[in-house]
């Protein structure tokens, strides 16, 4: 239910853009799916694929969800750590004084149209 | 056969509805309404702490109340009841959340003259509510005793998002392993600013407190 949510904006979004653009169809469209931002990308997938069907430029466009590793710095030591791995606990220091970097994106990086 | 051409977007998806729940924000600021956007996971008790917090503001402030659930208007009904305030009920279709979209055909329903006080009560969910801004002047959680004390280690961004937390059932405290040392020290450590009112909605006790908190919040925001 939750990534369905998500499938809408996304197609919300890129149809605005193909239609801004006033393009024939959308082919493709790369989108950045950050390794922490709660979304199963399986779960996107069946939910686009539904999706698609009702739009007016996406009917045939393939999606490609290109991951990008999470990743958290430590306040106190000052080292870069793996989110997925770690969560919020520095694995150099023990330190909870960590923020995250990168991870929880889900970006329309480009678009292919005709 | 026509060329393809790459076009670079480079945006969130969450882009649109933070835009749109901006444009909401700024315009009920204009007007002197406040929107408190309640979130919670299912029977925490969102219902019955509006049954409480609403008759001790309403004779200062105008009060509305949009319920949204995926389905019925059982909650709508209950506090209309209760407190006799405008209360429309939304359907969100299926999703398991409000986006400003959503909570604007809200406000729309519930009539063109302003009210003081508009009151969302979002899907009971701890997970999707968190991610889509409705435009709220502030966002309150409720988590009760029987969930548990370690929800803002499981639900981080629900938890981050708040600016105050009631924790409702309190008369139940002893019946359950609920630490409030431990809930309280688990939410500083995602939100420092946060702020925690342990209530018990169903006795009253602590929401006079919780009930300040909102007058104050609103006052602020009029200013």
């Amino acid at each position: 239910m939750h990534e369905l949510g998500l499938v809408m904006h996304f197609i919300d979004m890129v149809e605005a853009t193909a239609k801004a653009n006033d393009v024939q169809k959308v082919v493709g469209v790369t989108l950045e799916v950050g390794e922490v931002s709660t979304i199963i990308p399986e779960y996107f997938r069946d939910c686009y694929k539904w999706a698609i069907k009702k739009t007016q430029y996406m009917q045939d466009c393939e999606l490609d969800m290109v991951i990008i590793e999470g990743k958290s710095y430590c306040q106190d030591c000052k080292e870069t750590f793996r989110t997925s791995t770690y969560g919020k606990t520095c694995p150099h220091c023990g330190s909870l004084n960590t923020y995250l970097v990168t991870g929880n994106q889900l970006t329309v990086k480009d678009i292919k149209v005709i | 056969m026509d060329e393809i051409r790459i076009i670079e977007v480079k945006e969130s998806i969450y882009a649109d509805n933070d835009k749109k729940a901006q444009e909401l924000r700024e315009d009920l600021k204009k007007q002197g309404s406040f929107l408190l956007n309640v979130m919670s996971s299912p029977g925490s008790g969102k219902t019955t702490v509006l049954k409480s917090l609403i008759p001790q503001l309403q004779d200062k402030y105008k009060i509305a109340v949009m319920e949204a659930d995926i389905d019925s208007d059982v909650d709508a009904r209950t506090i209309a009841e209760a407190t006799g305030v405008r209360t429309i009920q939304l359907h969100t279709g299926g999703m398991c959340h409000l986006d400003a979209g959503m909570t604007k055909q809200g406000l729309d329903e519930v009539g063109t003259e302003p009210y003081d006080l508009y009151i969302l009560e979002n899907v009971g969910n701890l997970v999707c509510p968190a991610e889509f801004d409705t435009g709220a002047s502030k966002n309150l959680v409720i988590l009760s005793v029987p969930e548990g004390d370690d929800k803002p280690l499981k639900y981080p961004l629900m938890f981050e998002k708040a600016d105050v937390v009631l924790v409702n059932k309190i008369d139940v405290l002893p019946y359950f392993d609920f630490k409030l040392e431990k809930f309280t020290q688990y939410l500083q450590q995602r939100n420092p600013q946060i702020q925690i009112f342990p209530v018990s909605a169903l006795t009253g006790e602590g929401m006079d407190k919780a009930a300040a908190w909102l007058d104050q919040a609103i006052e602020t925001w009029r200013k």
